[in-house]
């Protein structure tokens, strides 16, 4: 009954919304839903932090390999979720100290590191071993440099700038057609691919959410 | 071991070295490049700028502080703009930190253009349930955010009164760094509901939301940095965004002639190969 439950429930409560989506005189229940699943959702924050203190309580017990760096983040997080609750998330409280100095620098140093490792990533990888793969490095280099001043800058400099627009070229050639195609293409594939595996889910085929590796 | 061995195996450290460089100048010594602006972001500045007197734009503030450097010059232009056009806004956040982010660049601007709280600007902070969230708002945004960031009942603040629904707002902006973000806002918003949605985005996210863009789904776009660097550009203010211009136009340069020298070595090498054979 542990999985014929839940599996019972979401098979109900997806047709539910399917149905209801197509019949406005119930759309009150489609209302219902949605407010069981926000509350859900909130509670899905607190199961987060729970399962993040299991795992990484787990990793120090067994003293796992870097177990030092999951102490460091059980101390974060009690650090902060404490703070916030008993001294409030406002302007001047701990808090916002943690946020505005602990993890606001972090947070942006970790996101800055990419610049570093795509320049080294590209370097070594980005070769022009084949007709595709240097029509990918050509346009590359256009949006890439087109991207920022420097570039219109190089382009105006050519003498047939004036009749083809580099601007023209990255939005209305580049991103307008081919990326626009490409990404549609993905978009349409990957949908196809969700109602798939929606039907799967409804009829009890897929499984997988369940957990339990069934 | 050859010179050609000696580059291609090249000490990344060198790499991040060069980058660095490429960075710092440019901040330290501006180079002051023309910026040249694009559609996608003039029609958002147009359609900003055709607003009456007194329009609400709701603003979604879906980022955290990894993507704060490229996303908070594109909030703080919107904002701007709305202040000196004397629009209201309404804010909200679908990613947790998105409440502080959303606190950040408001605070200061309502100081700056002294802008009431609660009559000219409203912050409604974070809920959960990204796009069934978005569905349920719209049948009254109240009922969803009962409470604004402070725990103040929205139905104290005078705002709220005149904002009921997307209906109520002439412009949805979603500041967005991922999911949910503004695919959603297209897909429910914009799509299901019939609102104009903007969206700003990360450099990286916008080659997927120009399909939306061509289709008419989206009314703008401003991608990264460069995209925020061109609403400032047309609200006459020098935000961060422009100042970051020089730094981004110099590394992405730098990043353009490595790849061009591991080209040539690529090839040079395979030729020499070929000869020895």
């Amino acid at each position: 009954m542990r999985r014929e439950i839940p599996m019972a429930i979401t098979t109900l409560t997806g047709l539910i919304m399917i149905i209801v989506f197509f019949v406005p005189r119930w759309e009150d229940w489609s209302d219902i839903f949605l407010k069981w699943f926000t509350v859900i959702a909130g509670f899905a924050l607190v199961l987060g932090a729970g399962s993040l203190l299991l795992v990484n309580l787990n990793k120090i017990s067994r003293k796992a390999s870097g177990w030092g760096y999951n102490v460091v983040l059980i101390i974060g997080l009690l650090a902060t979720a404490g703070s916030g609750i008993i001294q409030g998330i406002g302007p001047g409280t701990m808090f916002d100290f943690i946020f505005v100095y602990f993890f606001t620098p972090l947070s942006a140093t970790m996101f800055s590191l990419l610049a570093f490792y795509i320049a080294s990533a590209a370097f070594r990888a980005f070769k022009a071993k084949s007709l595709e793969a240097g029509l990918l490095l050509v346009t590359a280099f256009i949006v890439m440099l087109g991207r920022v001043p420097i570039g219109e800058m190089m382009w105006n400099a050519l003498p047939f700038a004036q009749s083809i627009p580099l601007t023209e070229i990255i939005e209305k050639w580049i991103m307008g057609c081919f990326n626009t195609a490409g990404q549609r293409a993905i978009m349409l594939g990957a949908s196809i691919g969700i109602i798939s595996v929606s039907l799967k889910i409804l009829l009890g085929i897929e499984r997988s959410y369940l957990g339990g590796g069934d | 071991m050859t010179v050609f061995d000696k580059i291609k195996n090249l000490d990344r450290r060198w790499i991040f070295l060069f980058i660095l460089i490429s960075v710092i100048i440019p901040l330290l010594i501006p180079l002051n490049l023309k910026l040249n602006t694009s559609k996608p972001v003039e029609d958002i500045y147009s359609y900003m700028n055709s607003l009456p007197e007194g329009s609400v734009i709701l603003m979604s503030f879906d980022y955290s502080p990894s993507t704060e450097i490229e996303l908070n010059p594109a909030a703080i232009a919107i904002v701007r703009h709305a202040f000196q056009k004397k629009l209201k806004v309404v804010a909200l956040a679908l990613w947790p930190m998105g409440a502080s982010m959303s606190q950040n660049v408001l605070t200061p601007l309502a100081k700056e253009y002294n802008k009431e709280y609660g009559k000219d600007y409203v912050n409604l902070g974070y809920k959960a349930g990204g796009s069934v969230l978005l569905i349920s708002m719209n049948n009254g945004f109240a009922t969803e955010f009962p409470t604004d960031i402070n725990g103040t009942a929205v139905t104290d603040l005078p705002l709220m009164n005149q904002v009921k629904d997307y209906k109520s707002c002439a412009l949805v902006v979603s500041l967005s760094a991922g999911v949910p973000g503004m695919k959603e806002y297209v897909q429910i918003v914009a799509t299901r509901f019939g609102s104009k949605v903007a969206a700003a985005c990360t450099a990286v996210s916008a080659p997927e939301m120009y399909t939306f863009l061509n289709s008419g789904q989206l009314l703008g776009l401003m991608g990264g940095l460069k995209g925020a660097a061109e609403y400032e550009k047309m609200i006459d203010y020098n935000g961060d965004a422009r100042k970051g211009m020089d730094a981004q136009s110099v590394v992405h340069l730098v990043i353009v002639l490595f790849i061009l020298f591991s080209n040539v070595v690529y090839f040079v090498d395979e030729y020499r190969k070929k000869t020895a054979e």
